[in-house]
């Protein structure tokens, strides 16, 4: 089943202004773990805001679940997870997880059972009552990953959700990422600059080349499932970097002949 | 809030007495210290220089008469606080419920805040003789009004400026949930602002308290605090004149500092007042 369906999707920000995408054909099927991977400029977030209607397209359509992506986001279909956690200050740990389940109307019975359930799930049992600034980035994005997650959407958007953290904390969330969506059986679209970020996390990789933004190769990922820490080892691994890499510098090259 | 917060995982702060004022005793101390110490030279310099009774009273005396008169001064300042405190709450509840209009319909915000901005240079102090005539000066209601328009400002421009300076993350999250207007000013507009808030309503204790006391230097009932400071300083008895001021100071810091504690304990949340 196709969860996203982009089609000739075009975007200029303003009249005469950049072209930020320029006819975008895409199609995500259930389950899928799908990168969007590009230089800065290439429009990939653009994309993913586009998916999760939160800009309009100049031209073409979004179908998610089957229904334009406006009646999608109303829905309620998508969760979503920025590079900033977004966490409201004002609101414990466990609040701000609780926070769509509040807007969905759901019983406050619930909503704590569920909230404690997804704490288990991102590792942070015990956390619940801290208050966002209490804890550390990688704690921080993990919440709102357990927010995005709290009300077992479909479809899971998240742009550069890792990009502001070390090296170290990325790799390990990246892990429990994994993880997460073998548990939660959703589909996930991840906008990402780190080829190896998105070689190791995806079952297909859509590397984009800016001015203007479109697609210019996409690549299937066939690593084994389960990946572990020792997948970044096998040498497929570094093949496929190589050749993500490769077709980015060929976007690249394309550009500067255009 | 940063992306990289500090790694330690601090111990959520417990409450208790001390938490609410914000400080330990011991931080108290140098404050005590610089009290004293100007009261100290205050005596002092007004026995060394035998500075006239009339143009400055010894802290000593101006303590008896406190003592002395401690019912009648009570008794004009509870009559006055009234006056504040009505004022305080009839201000700002209209300036915060307008700041919720205008950062709702942000038309009415552009047409209406120009004039608010000018409106808040007027010395509104200054209107004080003719609310007098509106409501007679014995009635409350001619200072609470007083005391009310100076309040509004500050809570309103305060208000809007928390209402109006949500992070914009903060409300395409609200955007992806599909939320409605209600819900924006629910849950994240207004905690938002509430810090914003609780400065323009610190500022309007003080405020509140000048327009009732000033308001009545144009005319009030016998028993006012303002009433009684005028009367006193015009038959010369200075010590009961500032007797008087020191009760006003009381009343507004006691204002101030309920305020202060009612901020802190609805802004539990934020991380600056837990330390």
């Amino acid at each position: 089943m196709t969860v996203v369906a982009v089609k000739d999707v075009s975007k200029q920000f303003g009249r005469g202004g950049t072209v930020a995408l320029q006819g975008i054909d895409l199609e995500i099927a259930e389950r899928e773990f799908v990168s969007l991977i590009g230089p800065s400029g290439c429009g990939k977030s653009t994309l993913l805001r586009i998916i999760g209607d939160l800009i309009q397209p100049s031209s073409g359509s979004v179908v998610v679940n089957g229904k334009p992506a406006r009646e999608a986001r109303i829905d309620r279909d998508y969760g979503i997870v920025f590079q900033d956690p977004v966490l409201y200050d004002w609101r414990t740990v466990g609040k701000n997880i609780a926070l769509p389940l509040e807007m969905a109307g759901w019983p406050r019975r619930r909503r704590s059972e569920r909230v404690r359930e997804m704490l288990d799930l991102v590792e942070l049992g015990g956390f619940g009552d801290h208050h966002p600034w209490q804890l550390s980035g990688g704690m921080q994005q993990r919440v709102s990953i357990a927010r995005a997650l709290s009300f077992d959407p479909a479809l899971l958007l998240m742009d550069e959700p890792f990009g502001a953290l070390d090296e170290m904390t990325r790799e390990r969330l990246n892990l429990e990422l994994l993880l997460i969506w073998e548990r939660s059986g959703s589909t996930i679209v991840f906008v990402t600059h780190s080829i190896s970020e998105a070689v190791f996390l995806s079952t297909r990789v859509v590397v984009m080349s800016p001015r203007p933004g479109r697609i210019s190769d996409v690549i299937a990922i066939d690593l084994p499932q389960p990946r572990t820490a020792t997948t970044r080892e096998e040498p497929r691994f570094f093949e496929l970097v190589t050749q993500v890499r490769e077709a980015l510098h060929l976007g690249r090259e394309a550009e500067s002949i255009a | 809030m940063s992306n990289v917060a500090p790694v330690a995982v601090q111990p959520v702060p417990c409450g208790g007495m001390a938490r609410l004022v914000g400080r330990r005793v011991w931080d108290w101390v140098p404050a005590v210290v610089f009290l004293v110490l100007v009261i100290g030279l205050w005596q002092g310099l007004v026995v060394a220089l035998h500075v006239q009774r009339f143009l400055l009273p010894k802290p000593s005396e101006i303590a008896t008469t406190f003592w002395d008169n401690k019912h009648d001064l009570w008794s004009a300042g509870w009559f006055t606080f009234q006056e504040a405190l009505g004022g305080f709450a009839l201000g700002s509840s209209l300036a915060i419920v307008f700041a919720l209009v205008l950062a709702r319909w942000r038309f009415l915000g552009n047409a209406l805040m120009p004039y608010a901005i000018a409106a808040n240079a007027i010395p509104i102090i200054a209107f004080a003789p003719i609310t007098n005539t509106w409501f007679s000066p014995l009635n409350k209601s001619s200072k609470i009004v007083i005391a009310a328009v100076l309040c509004f400002f500050p809570v309103l421009v305060n208000t809007l400026r928390g209402l109006t300076s949500v992070r914009p993350q903060d409300l395409e999250l609200m955007h992806s949930y599909a939320a409605g207007q209600v819900q924006v000013f629910r849950r994240v507009r207004i905690p938002t602002a509430l810090p914003f808030i609780f400065t323009g309503l610190k500022v309007a204790t003080v405020l509140a308290m000048i327009g009732a006391v000033v308001g009545e230097y144009f005319g009030g009932a016998f028993n006012a605090l303002g009433v009684v400071i005028l009367d006193r300083a015009r038959t010369f008895q200075f010590d009961y004149a500032w007797a008087g001021i020191t009760m006003a100071c009381l009343l507004g810091i006691s204002l101030y500092v309920a305020v202060s504690v009612v901020e802190r304990v609805a802004l539990r949340w934020t991380p600056s007042t837990s330390d």
